[in-house]
């Protein structure tokens, strides 16, 4: 048996996640003695923790993966990336949401801690190579969003998303712990490493493990909101104010991919087999399902929800495909889909005011008479959301595309071109509401500077990284060489 | 291949049956055997014989759920701390210092309690 | 003798039922959390038999762990719960609709 020292702990490694944590305690206690007026201290110190937290990710930075805990976290380029994509993601989210939580009575000391919280339970998941901290992470994030879900109290829609959530959601984790608990008895061992090894050596019990996996794939399904296990996401999405649905909505799909990536492409890897056929089926349900809903939908916030879903469709494509390209593939789609659902739910909020949730499509009309600037970001979002080329959403599906066909899986490589033909349509019909609809809301526009200013950064992004998206790509690619094998 | 996923397909099953078959059997079994004929003398709530003080639905206080909910959080901490106790000899410092830190995050907690006024009753 | 088919057997009995308990309930919110706590009870059950049976301690250990996370996981029910009685003034499953599309 090892015993634990404090030299062997290699804390070190962990420096973003220990000041993160040490940052959401004082900011919880700092809160706590402010007034209200002075509420937006908070906000800047929430701020100020994110940037740090981020700037010691960079720091961190090193392609080589480093063991911290006694060999149950790791940090490697995977992880560090995905986690500087979360950390942006949660910026981008209290910045375009500052306007909006300020006249709901949302802009309180929970709102930030709830946040942090979150982030520092999507960063354990993105680092985890055990299950134990796999599950901790997981939870971490989970409670957190349940009760950011139910923050605004008086409204029954979001109590009655955040219930609806809170229930599936841990019917969802019962599922993954089960199939854990099965892996477990069939490897002996919660360490992803050993269980990988295991596995290669052919000492696992087979039946145990393909148990365990239909059971790992089914709570996944849950918790990334696929088909068919996707039903509390647009009721989720709709209920919970508009902020907060940004949150679920974009940084958790990075660490959801990460946490996939920990479980089935290093764990599991053994029995790609088995897995990939599963999330096949997953994955063209979802799209399926997903864009033809939409179609349907009148509520942009529900419409996203279900655009969400196809999207999840398309990432759980690129992992299905189980090759470094299809991996690399689903990265970039998880990264850049986080930038691109930050800024349409930000529209969203930026074009609210008090009493009015700009939630409906109808709420969009003749935007571009209105402002031509919020109309002409939208534009961007929706182009990139449909994968038009130029715009970087096109880029993330051709990858995922190019993986398949390289494969020889050219009829799902045709379902999902299909599917983005179908999706374009309603992307398009908010765009046409925009450009060539009257204004029936003619109130002025007021959104604060700095998320406008964000906004434009964020947007132009979009523009700017998909006129060039190798760079990104190969450095997720490497990130993701140096992480799935790293010979510990 | 699809053979591997028989025994899952059991255990759905099965578990269908296990799930679904109390549930049938409780309410066949109560339809036949049970006999029907509510009167008022029987509706009558029962306490020890005597007549009922009070409804027995009534709601409790919101603020006890509260307490509860309290409860909860803070008393599970002790499944860390029995068997933390019995081993500090073998783990030492390294061990001691561990749970410290664990409590100095539970402490934030129960401070930011108190001052929001979670512990007044009134 | 009780083997370790025994236990698993058990706590697939109870994951079952707990999982037919959310699926079927339809009068309750305390019950689907009572079916929630079952679920992880069940689970808590395998991993406790295996840890047992393989000689292994770290499934004990994990089960401290899930432990805490489901009462942590309970108290925010709970919560929610008591937030949502305030607004609807009823705790009942078919009264969770004003949601739909």
């Amino acid at each position: 048996m090892n015993i634990m020292t404090w030299s062997s702990l290699n804390a070190g490694v962990a420096t973003p996640e220990i000041f993160l944590l040490c940052a959401t305690c004082a900011i919880l206690l700092i809160d706590v003695f402010l007034s209200d007026a002075k509420r937006h201290i908070s906000y800047v110190l929430t701020l100020a923790a994110l940037v740090a937290t981020g700037c010691l990710l960079v720091a961190g930075y090193s392609l080589q993966p480093q063991l911290a805990f006694n060999g149950m976290f790791i940090a490697d380029p995977l992880a560090s990336l995905s986690k500087l994509g979360m950390v942006v993601g949660v910026i981008l989210m209290l910045v375009y949401g500052r306007g909006y939580a300020a006249v709901r009575g949302l802009f309180r000391g929970e709102l930030f801690t709830l946040t942090l919280c979150a982030l520092l339970g999507m960063m354990v998941m993105a680092s985890a190579v055990n299950f134990v901290v796999l599950y901790v992470g997981l939870e971490l994030l989970s409670l957190s969003l349940y009760a950011l879900v139910a923050l605004q109290r008086t409204s029954s829609r979001s109590t009655e998303a955040a219930m609806k959530y809170f229930i599936l959601g841990a019917l969802a984790s019962g599922l993954l712990l089960y199939g854990m608990s099965m892996v477990y008895g069939a490897t002996q061992s919660l360490d992803v490493f050993v269980i990988a090894q295991k596995i290669a050596h052919d000492e696992a019990n087979r039946l145990l493990t393909v148990f365990g996996i239909v059971f790992i794939v089914t709570g996944l399904g849950f918790k990334l909101g696929a088909v068919p296990f996707h039903m509390w996401a647009p009721d989720v999405y709709d209920g919970a104010p508009t902020l907060v649905s940004q949150l679920i909505g974009s940084a958790p799909k990075v660490a959801a991919f990460a946490f996939i990536m920990r479980i089935l492409a290093q764990a599991l890897e053994g029995f790609a087999f088995d897995w990939r056929s599963m999330l096949m089926v997953l994955a063209v349900l979802s799209l399926v399902i997903g864009n033809v809903t939409a179609i349907a939908q009148v509520n942009i916030k529900r419409m996203f929800a279900y655009s969400t879903i196809s999207h999840m469709g398309f990432l759980l494509l690129g992992i299905m495909a189980a090759t470094p390209g299809g991996y690399a593939a689903a990265f970039f789609y998880a990264m850049t889909y986080m930038l691109t659902a930050a800024a349409g739910f930000g529209l969203i909020m930026l074009l609210s005011r008090e009493g009015f949730e700009a939630d409906q499509i109808a709420d969009f009309r003749g935007l571009n008479k209105r402002s031509p600037w919020f109309a002409a970001m939208m534009l961007i979002v929706m182009f990139s959301m449909a994968g038009i080329p130029v715009f970087i959403g096109f880029f993330a599906k051709l990858a995922i595309i190019q993986a398949l066909v390289g494969l020889g899986l050219v009829w799902l490589a045709v379902i999902a071109v299909l599917m983005s033909v179908i999706g374009a349509f309603y992307y398009l019909r908010v765009v046409k509401v925009m450009y060539f609809e009257d204004p029936t809301d003619t109130a002025p526009i007021a959104a604060g500077a700095d998320a406008k200013l964000v906004l434009s950064v964020n947007c132009l992004l979009l523009l700017v990284l998909g006129m060039a998206p190798d760079r990104l790509l190969t450095a997720l690619t490497t990130a993701l060489q140096f992480s799935l094998h790293p010979g510990l | 291949m699809l053979e591997n996923y028989f025994p899952i397909l059991l255990f759905l099953i099965i578990g269908l049956l296990v799930g679904v078959a109390p549930m049938c059997l409780g309410w066949g079994v109560g339809k036949v055997l049970g006999t029907n004929k509510p009167d008022a003398e029987k509706l009558l709530p029962y306490e020890c014989g005597f007549d009922a003080f009070e409804d027995a639905r009534m709601q409790f206080d919101v603020r006890y759920y509260l307490v509860a909910i309290l409860f909860i959080l803070f008393d599970l901490e002790v499944a860390f701390l029995v068997p933390w106790a019995l081993v500090l000899k073998d783990i030492g410092s390294f061990g001691f210092f561990s749970m410290m830190i664990f409590l100095a995050i539970l402490v934030v907690g129960f401070i930011y309690e108190w001052m929001k006024g979670a512990l007044e009753w009134e | 003798m009780i083997t370790l088919t025994h236990y698993l057997v058990l706590a697939a009995i109870l994951f079952a039922i707990s999982v037919f308990g959310i699926f079927m309930n339809r009068k309750n919110l305390i019950v689907l959390l009572m079916a929630i706590e079952l679920m992880l009870l069940a689970v808590n059950m395998n991993f406790i038999a295996f840890s047992q049976f393989l000689g292994d301690t770290a499934g004990q250990v994990f089960v401290f762990f899930i432990l805490t996370v489901a009462a942590a996981e309970s108290a925010i029910g709970l919560a929610i719960l008591v937030v949502l009685f305030r607004g609807l003034r009823s705790i009942d499953v078919e009264d969770l609709d004003s949601l739909k599309g």
